[in-house]
């Protein structure tokens, strides 16, 4: 079969980037908006038919082949290594080609509704393009180069898209944090790759997860502080992985990163560019399971496990919207890390894999959704603040049926989607090991607390009075959000029922048969039940127990709403030590040490000079004078030489 | 006529014209006449490089020409250029080309400032060039001195001190290139038992590694103090504040590159045993260098020293990718070379528009310019991504081969400064990040500024010149990466043992 025209999926936004950013900018609105919605529509309807192909046509269930759709030569490292650009086409990779096209479509539509009067409208979707190109190109990486180079560019368009309100000091503040953190994390991920490439002699996924168990032992035989070098090398990848994906302790720039326009935290920030890091250890997964028995997996479940229990509780507290939703998705990407960690390989025990992928795709969906709704309300109320709002369900109706939904199925209720991925990954959990079942468990109960918290307080409460009549949002908008809210509700049991995951997305390709656990599904419904019916006692109508129940945690309270005061440490490190400290001190080095010295130098110089020109006086009897002296001195030297 | 002299003969006669002229608008016109046609010819060159390689010919070196100068000590015009000196011909025309372009608003004693510009270019031509050491050398210093009188005439600030600094740190570099040449010469042997200066002849020649030892430091320190080898940097942050923007641009562009060029050719390709004795001590130099500039950078407010210890920082990834005697770390340090010769020249046209308008250079006086200069500002964040190594643009692809090619060098010690070196891309996004935040982001901070200028046309130029170029190589480097690596075969051949 063809697939050379996989290309095209990543170029059509590319085309799209590049009319918009040259002649598009300018143009009277909708027309950047449309241009860009036009290309990636394009990269979704061939999304679609790939993955119809790729699913249906060309492999049959339960064996699914890796495709090269295309490859070429980019640039030659060296005879061994060479940057590869293509399209690799798996079930993963066909998966996220689905989510990335489909999510981005929906938001760019949303955009056209909500950037509208905007006057950075143009360089929006221009930003918005090469963001869509980035992530598809990172999502068809043949290699580990290429996913290094796309992981960039995200990268860049994350930071161009924070600081899309340029002149407001905080985005600026909160784009720069993003930025240096991820980089700070892809230091190490670029030294991973450097590791693993030069222990296995190639940058080639589909190479490196080939290798055999004992392959991979005899390749990466030096071991380096106790670990092979191998589980070296992916331990700094997964670091990589894990400041892209906003894990514990890497994780504080996705907060502020939604200083953002809401679109963008929907897309970027919640359904795709997060997940790159989930994406990343997937694609590797057949290496992390088989270097060093698997030792990296179980890091990669204790961070994973930890910034879910972590994000979860800091999300009770806090009272901007868009932050709540924000640590949200960092506690159910850190779902989809322990599911990975945890995860088997062949047959049923590949079920933390299947179950970590599943939750990815359903989560792009209601996560998007929540984030879409949220820009929905900001729209029409004007502030971030859950204490502005109140009673909206009233104004806005189709923002708050499409919310609640979302809401159940994050809160893992069945049969939305949320319950049938999250009771996978609890399920592989449980299987694994039952600590991490009980996190998982007790940060499902969050999650529906936090999350009904957020919906009563914004829909029920109380009725306020508001300065502008908050009014519902235009089709453009609410359309997408009602795409979003079907797919939030069917996505998990069409997907568990009539296309089960266990068939088609699996560690080894071969299909196995999901099935529900009804012991564990039962207590994982309940403790969101249980907490969704706290979040009603609390929020349902205006009361004072929020803020007994506050007051009654004290200090830890304090601590929650201060996110741990994490940023604080992070700020004390880089603001007072490298740069009060190692800057300020080498600049001082660098002026006065090494600069003074050659100033001393020269000035030395300059006064040895004025001291000798004395000598030169250019009167005769000086010189005269002189050479009498030397005679003198001469005739001294040698008659004691010779007397001797 | 040989294209390679023709290409030293087009600025000579440019600058033989420019006496002529009167006034800056003839002046300016012949030197964009000049070199535009200068630039053509490059690409003519280039045309013909790779027409000769298609037609078959794997000669090491093209287009050479031989002429005895001094009959009595052995000294010839010699030229010949092979793929890497193809490369940086045609990065100093692209370079020179835009200089003039940035240069276009001078105005007082244009023309000889345009002679001094010129010869200052011409040099670097013939340096590529030149395959005799003491041709090379002759070119080298027609282009380090003109930099005196340009920074002391047409600077800016402390311009008399700059002026001096440089020059007389820079002439300490060539007295110390100069024992070194002289002292290959004098230990070389030729079949008819002459002297010689010839490197090709040279480089068949086994100088006994005592007499390397001995001359490496020299031939290594000298060419390194033109390329801001930490601790002979400091010329460079002085120097760059006070020069005019397109001085700028020439010196940090291209003479900054016979530095590490001729460290590589001369120093490391002549005695090549010598350089891996000396490896260690180098590496250590070059590896704190590159974190140490982006550290300075960070504290920085002046956008031209900002760009300057950003320069050092580069730079230092080029010597320090040097003492990996790894094929591709070579090819990483060339490429480094040609991108961060695009990338400064780049940066100070950019410091120079923004300067001709606001007059002012500190950072923390500006703010909020992306709303005022859109194009200007727009390119300062390309730039900025570039120099922080954005795939797609130039520094990526120079970046990674380095750092590729550093972990090909298996030794500890190379794997710690290594670690350290690519440090260095996290310490950089806090400089660039920095700037374009103060600088470019925010609300406009000085109500005068309310009104500056739009972009000019010939600011057009320079930014479509330089950008376009980065741009290209940062997005279809194969051809680039693959005639460094045919021009390093025979380099190699040196460092295999």
């Amino acid at each position: 079969m063809d697939w050379s025209y996989t290309i095209w999926i990543p170029l059509l936004p590319l085309i799209g980037f590049l009319i918009i950013g040259f002649v598009g900018r300018k143009l009277p609105y909708p027309v950047p908006g449309l241009i860009g919605t036009t290309g990636i529509f394009g990269a979704l309807v061939l999304s679609y038919i790939t993955a119809y192909r790729y699913f249906f046509v060309a492999n049959t269930a339960g064996s699914f082949e890796p495709i090269k759709g295309v490859e070429m030569l980019w640039m030659t490292f060296s005879d061994k290594l060479h940057f590869n650009m293509g399209v690799l086409l798996d079930p993963i990779s066909v998966m996220m080609l689905v989510v990335v096209t489909t999510v981005s479509f929906l938001v760019h539509l949303y955009s056209i509704g909500y950037m509208k009067g905007d006057p950075g409208f143009g360089r929006f979707f221009t930003f918005l393009s090469l963001f869509t190109f980035s992530m598809l190109g990172l999502v068809v990486a043949t290699n580990l180069f290429q996913i290094y180079f796309f992981w960039e560019l995200v990268g860049v368009s994350s930071y161009l898209l924070i600081g899309f309100y340029y002149e407001k000091p905080s985005a600026i503040l909160a784009s720069k944090k993003a930025f240096i953190v991820t980089r700070f994390a892809d230091f190490f991920f670029l030294i991973g790759i450097l590791v693993i490439s030069y222990y296995t002699g190639t940058f080639d996924f589909l190479t490196l997860n080939g290798m055999s168990e004992s392959t991979l032992a005899s390749v990466g035989s030096a071991s380096f502080m106790g670990m092979s070098v191998l589980a070296l090398g992916l331990t700094l990848a997964f670091i990589g992985g894990a400041g892209k994906s906003a894990m514990f302790p890497l994780h504080i720039w996705l907060p502020d990163a939604m200083e953002g326009p809401t679109p963008v935290s929907a897309l970027i920030h919640a359904a795709t560019m997060v997940v790159a890091g989930v994406f990343l250890v997937a694609r590797l997964f057949p290496m992390y399971y088989h270097v060093d028995g698997g030792s990296v997996l179980h890091i990669i479940a204790f961070v994973g496990a930890t910034s879910s229990l972590i994000a979860a509780i800091i999300a009770t507290t806090q009272m901007d919207i868009k932050r709540v939703l924000a640590f949200s998705t960092m506690s159910q990407i850190g779902y989809m890390m322990l599911a990975l960690g945890v995860s088997g390989y062949e047959g049923h025990h590949g079920l933390g894999y299947t179950a970590s992928m599943f939750h990815l795709f359903t989560h792009a969906f209601f996560k998007s959704l929540l984030f879409l709704g949220a820009g929905s309300i900001i729209h029409a109320v004007h502030s971030n603040y859950m204490t502005k709002m109140g009673g909206l369900r009233k104004y806005m109706p189709i923002t708050h049926i499409t919310f609640l939904l979302a809401a159940l199925a994050i809160a893992g209720i069945p049969p939305f989607a949320g319950f049938f991925s999250k009771d996978a990954i609890l399920d592989a959990a449980y299987m694994h090991n039952k600590i991490y079942f009980w996190i998982g468990w007790f940060v499902a109960g969050l999650t529906a607390f936090y999350m009904f918290r957020l919906y009563f307080r914004i829909f029920w409460y109380e009725d306020r009075e508001y300065h502008h009549t908050p009014h519902e949002s235009p089709l453009t908008m609410t359309l997408p959000l009602m795409i979003l809210a079907v797919l939030s509700v069917v996505a998990g049991f069409v997907f568990f029922y009539f296309l089960p995951f266990g068939t088609y997305i699996t560690p080894t390709g071969e299909e196995f048969h999901m099935h529900i656990d009804y012991f564990l599904a039962g207590i994982s419904v309940l403790v969101g039940i249980v907490g969704i019916v706290i979040a009603w006692i609390m929020y349902f109508k205006k009361n004072d127990k929020a803020e007994k129940v506050a007051k009654a945690f004290g200090a830890f309270y304090k601590w929650t709403y201060n996110k741990f005061y994490i940023d604080e440490i992070y700020m004390f490190v880089t603001k007072k030590i490298m740069f009060g400290i190692i800057s300020a001190g080498w600049m001082w080095f660098d002026t006065y040490i090494v600069d003074g010295s050659m100033n001393l130098i020269g000035n030395t110089t300059v006064k040895t000079s004025h001291a000798l020109k004395k000598i030169q006086s250019g009167k005769l009897q000086d010189y005269v004078y002189g050479v009498v002296l030397g005679v003198v001195a001469l005739a001294v030297i040698f008659i004691y030489i010779w007397t001797r | 006529m040989n294209i390679l002299t023709l290409l030293v003969v087009i600025p000579a006669l440019t600058i033989l014209g420019l006496i002529f002229t009167k006034g800056y608008k003839q002046a300016r016109l012949l030197s964009a006449v000049g070199m535009g046609l200068q630039f053509v010819a490059t690409l003519y060159l280039v045309y013909m490089y790779f027409q000769a390689r298609g037609a078959g010919n794997t000669d090491e070196f093209l287009f050479e020409q031989n002429l005895v100068w001094f009959k009595s000590l052995n000294i010839h015009y010699h030229v010949a250029i092979d793929g890497i000196g193809v490369l940086m011909m045609l990065l100093t025309s692209i370079i020179t080309f835009a200089g003039v372009f940035a240069s276009w608003e001078v105005m007082d004693l244009a023309k000889e400032f345009y002679i001094f510009l010129i010869m200052l270019a011409m040099g670097v031509f013939g340096f590529f060039i030149a395959q005799d050491l003491f041709t090379m050398f002759v070119f080298y210093e027609i282009a380090v001195i003109p930099m005196y009188v340009l920074i002391g005439i047409w600077g800016t600030g402390p311009k008399e001190y700059s002026a001096m600094k440089l020059t007389l740190m820079l002439m300490g570099g060539s007295a110390l290139l100069m024992v070194a040449l002289l002292g290959i010469y004098f230990n070389s042997e030729t079949a008819a038992g002459l002297h010689t200066f010839d490197m090709q002849e040279l480089s068949k020649m086994h100088f006994p590694f005592a007499i390397q030892k001995f001359f490496f430091p020299f031939a290594f320190v000298g060419f390194g103090v033109l390329g801001a080898l930490f601790p002979f940097h400091t010329w460079s942050p002085d120097g760059h504040a006070s020069a005019p923007t397109a001085v700028s641009m020439l010196h940090a562009g291209v003479l900054m590159k016979l530095g590490s060029y001729g460290a590589f050719r001369v120093a490391m390709y002549l005695m090549p045993e010598a350089a891996v004795y000396f490896a260690d001590f180098f590496l250590i130099l070059t590896g704190f260098s590159v974190i140490y500039g982006a550290f300075v950078a960070v504290r920085k407010t002046d956008l031209k020293f900002i760009n300057a210890y950003s320069s050092v920082s580069h730079v230092g990834l080029i010597l320090f990718a040097l003492m990996m005697f790894t094929k591709t770390a070579f090819t990483g340090a060339i490429l480094q070379m040609i991108s961060h010769g695009l990338m400064t020249a780049m940066f100070f046209g950019l410091i120079g528009m923004i300067y001709g308008r606001t007059h002012t250079r500190e950072i923390h006086k500006m703010g909020g310019l992306m709303k005022i200069l859109p194009v200007i500002s727009a390119t300062y964040v390309i730039a900025g991504l570039a120099s922080l190594g954005l795939p797609g643009l130039s520094g990526f692809v120079a970046e990674m081969n380095i750092f590729v090619g550093a972990w090909e060098n298996p030794n500890l010690l190379n794997r710690v400064f290594s670690v350290i070196a690519i440090s260095a891309i996290v310490v950089t996004a806090v400089y660039i990040l920095r700037v374009v935040g103060v600088l470019l982001m925010g609300p406009l901070k000085n109500p005068e500024h309310a009104n500056l200028p739009k972009v000019k046309w010939f600011e057009r130029v320079v930014i479509i010149l330089l950008m376009g170029s980065i741009v290209g190589m940062g997005t279809m480097p194969l051809w680039i990466t693959d005639t460094i690596r045919e021009g390093l075969v025979p380099i190699m051949e040196k460092f295999v043992h």
